[in-house]
């Protein structure tokens, strides 16, 4: 990899946890309303599954991936707009965090039932598929989400088209409070693609390299027509499942072994090891992303809210007044 | 041309597909099999199986998909092999579809058509013979469209698959093959959102759709010497076209409301009840209901019999509002 290419990635980890420490932060100070879920100590998923995407490839979010949203190009303006609930959202303000794709960009907003997008990745793989479009579908999903039918569906139905979609597993080993061991009774969610007709994998989530070189292989084998792929990317959210979540339910030994393997660390340490100039490139990347949290925060405060009104708008198309004759 | 109703959504969905290569199909059993009722027979071999496709049993996928396609810009048509079979795919609909454009903040459009067989009378059971509109009635983002004819069966499927949102296309299976009908050979739509006024009448109203519009207009000839009623074929659910139905009340004064679907929770209510808020200066009687009995739709004869409403009840429930 060039040096430019490093320094990119290591920019876009570093965006996204410094805007997503930030969010927290707000939080905290009681600025936001709705619930937050940080994704912080996972970004080398969401950047190594969505640095190399094209424009127009596709990604399927789940509530953790607010850096998906930064590298696959939503502005991160709109996007902290869009967590204040403010008119210059994705959403207009009529749904938080992220529900609210940025579709221009390739960015489906998620429901809250978990996995329910995976369907929806199917049938716009089927499209890409069918109009001969060298298009490519990414839906993420947590190891939780995994047990959910829509889920088997979606991988089913892919399965039997062999569709342009990489399944991506975050397994964070908590689904909110569940363990991996009361959510499935096989060892990985990798294990089940076998059941599909296609290929599963099992990465470290924390170590960039490992999870671009899976998502090369996965995208490419899509994009060539060669089916699908599940990815399981092994990783740990370092917050609770959402902000309020103390996550006393695991060992804090664990949290710190994996705060130990952290992504961006890891990140610092290689480029460290590149004879870069690291010191330069740290102090510049800092000072960037600082910057763009602190504009990205300046729009949104001064965004509009939306009004009562507008709590009808975009149901249809055309809009129905159903209260008046 | 002569038609019936089930030919009338096979030659839409047929007609659709040749004016716009982004209308397709997806359900099960609807391409080699042509569909378990032939509603999509020839569709398969005349439009191609990427266009016509058969899915494995996964209702949710199906509905799921669709959201993905039309998002792409495609026209899907979603079938449900029986519409009982809608609740498997009820998140994907309610959650999913319905929000899609509000949680997008307009970005987007949902053209979507969901459709399959509802409706009892055929010995079906409990799970071939529900009518599950009341479900998705409550949900704000979809439409709902109940045809009675063969005419409005083509029109309101091809203005479905025209729509920009999703809508719930519930066809009788009752109807199917009774009801034989001419239609124009030239094209023609029937708008959503729009009733239609099957008889005229002074003295009472009767609302009703789908297949109890037939047994309503039977009953209201046999019964012109008595009472001059009203019918009103509502067409589609939602939204309901109050227009319509508010004109007709200002001029009979009396009301009855008749559907399948069973009475507590059903449209019926809500209709009742803004006829009531709306009309009241109107009235000379109370707005009144008939519908299935709060029960399943049961298998054999003398129960289904009992449980749904026919023309025998309609004529009584008529009388019984006419005397007020």
């Amino acid at each position: 990899m060039t040096e430019q290419k490093d320094r990119e990635l290591y920019h876009w980890l570093r965006l996204i946890r410094e805007f997503e420490d930030r969010v927290s932060h707000l939080d905290k100070q009681g600025k936001l309303m709705g619930g937050v879920y940080s994704g912080k100590g996972q970004e080398a998923v969401t950047v190594g599954f969505c640095h190399d995407l094209r424009w127009d490839d596709w990604i399927f979010p789940l509530h953790r991936d607010l850096g998906a949203y930064l590298v696959k190009g939503a502005d991160p303006k709109r996007l902290m707009a869009q967590i204040f609930g403010k008119r210059d959202g994705f959403a207009k303000g009529k749904d938080s965090y992220l529900h609210g794709g940025d579709l221009s960009n390739g960015i489906f907003g998620a429901t809250s039932c978990l996995g329910a997008t995976l369907p929806v990745a199917a049938g716009m793989a089927y499209k890409f598929k069918m109009r001969k479009e060298d298009r490519v579908a990414v839906a993420f999903f947590g190891e939780g989400a995994s047990s959910r039918g829509d889920v088997h569906e979606a991988m089913n139905f892919a399965g039997v088209h062999k569709l342009p979609v990489v399944f991506v597993c975050e397994n964070n080993f908590y689904a909110y409070s569940t363990p991996n061991e009361l959510q499935f009774g096989v060892d990985n969610v990798a294990d089940r693609a076998a059941g599909y007709g296609f290929k599963g994998e099992i990465v470290s989530g924390n170590d960039l390299h490992a999870v671009l070189k899976a998502s090369k292989k996965a995208i490419d084998r899509a994009r060539k027509g060669e089916g699908p792929t599940l990815v399981e990317c092994k990783t740990y959210r370092y917050h609770g499942h959402s902000e309020h979540d103390r996550a006393d339910y695991r060992e804090e030994e664990e949290v710190i072994t994996w705060e130990s393997r952290d992504p961006i660390q890891l990140w610092e340490v290689y480029l460290q090891r590149k004879k870069y100039d690291f010191a330069a490139i740290q102090a510049e990347t800092t000072e960037k992303v600082k910057r763009i949290v602190e504009e990205a925060l300046a729009f949104a405060e001064a965004s509009p809210a939306p009004e009562g009104p507008e709590a009808m708008e975009d149901l249809y198309a055309m809009p129905i007044d159903t209260e008046a004759v | 041309m002569l038609v019936t109703y089930i030919e009338a959504i096979r030659q839409a969905m047929d007609e659709e597909m040749a004016r716009d290569k982004n209308v397709m199909l997806l359900g099960e059993d609807v391409g080699i099999l042509g569909g378990a009722f032939k509603a999509s027979q020839g569709l398969q071999e005349k439009h191609g199986s990427d266009r016509v496709v058969d899915t494995p049993i996964s209702e949710s996928l199906i509905i799921g998909a669709g959201v993905g396609l039309a998002v792409q810009g495609m026209r899907p048509i979603l079938e449900m092999q029986f519409i009982d079979f809608i609740s498997c795919g009820f998140d994907q609909i309610v959650n999913s579809a319905a929000t899609l454009r509000y949680r997008h903040g307009g970005q987007t459009a949902c053209p979507i058509v969901i459709r399959g067989p509802s409706g009892g009378g055929v010995h079906g059971g409990l799970y071939h013979s529900q009518n599950p509109e009341a479900w998705f009635f409550h949900v704000p983002g979809l439409k709902i469209v109940a045809p009675a004819t063969a005419y409005d069966a083509k029109g309101l499927m091809k203005s479905a698959i025209r729509d920009d949102d999703p809508v719930l296309y519930f066809e009788h299976k009752f109807l199917y093959r009774r009801i034989k009908e001419e239609i124009p050979q030239e094209e023609f739509l029937v708008p959503i959102g729009k009733a239609a006024l099957r008889k005229e009448g002074r003295d009472l109203t009767v609302i009703t759709y789908s297949s109890p519009v037939h047994a309503v207009v039977k009953a209201a000839r046999d019964m012109a010497s008595e009472v001059d009623i009203e019918v009103i074929d509502l067409r589609t659910l939602l939204p309901i076209d109050w227009g319509t139905i508010k004109a007709s009340v200002r001029k009979t004064g009396k009301v009855l409301i008749v559907h399948e679907a069973r009475l507590t929770g059903g449209i019926g209510g809500e209709i009742a009840a803004r006829i009531g808020q709306e009309c009241f200066e109107d009235l000379d009687g109370p707005v009144m209901r008939l519908a299935a009995r709060d029960t399943h739709t049961p298998f054999a004869p003398a129960m289904e019999e009992y449980v749904l409403p026919n023309q025998d009840k309609i004529t009584e429930a008529i009388r019984k509002l006419a005397a007020y």
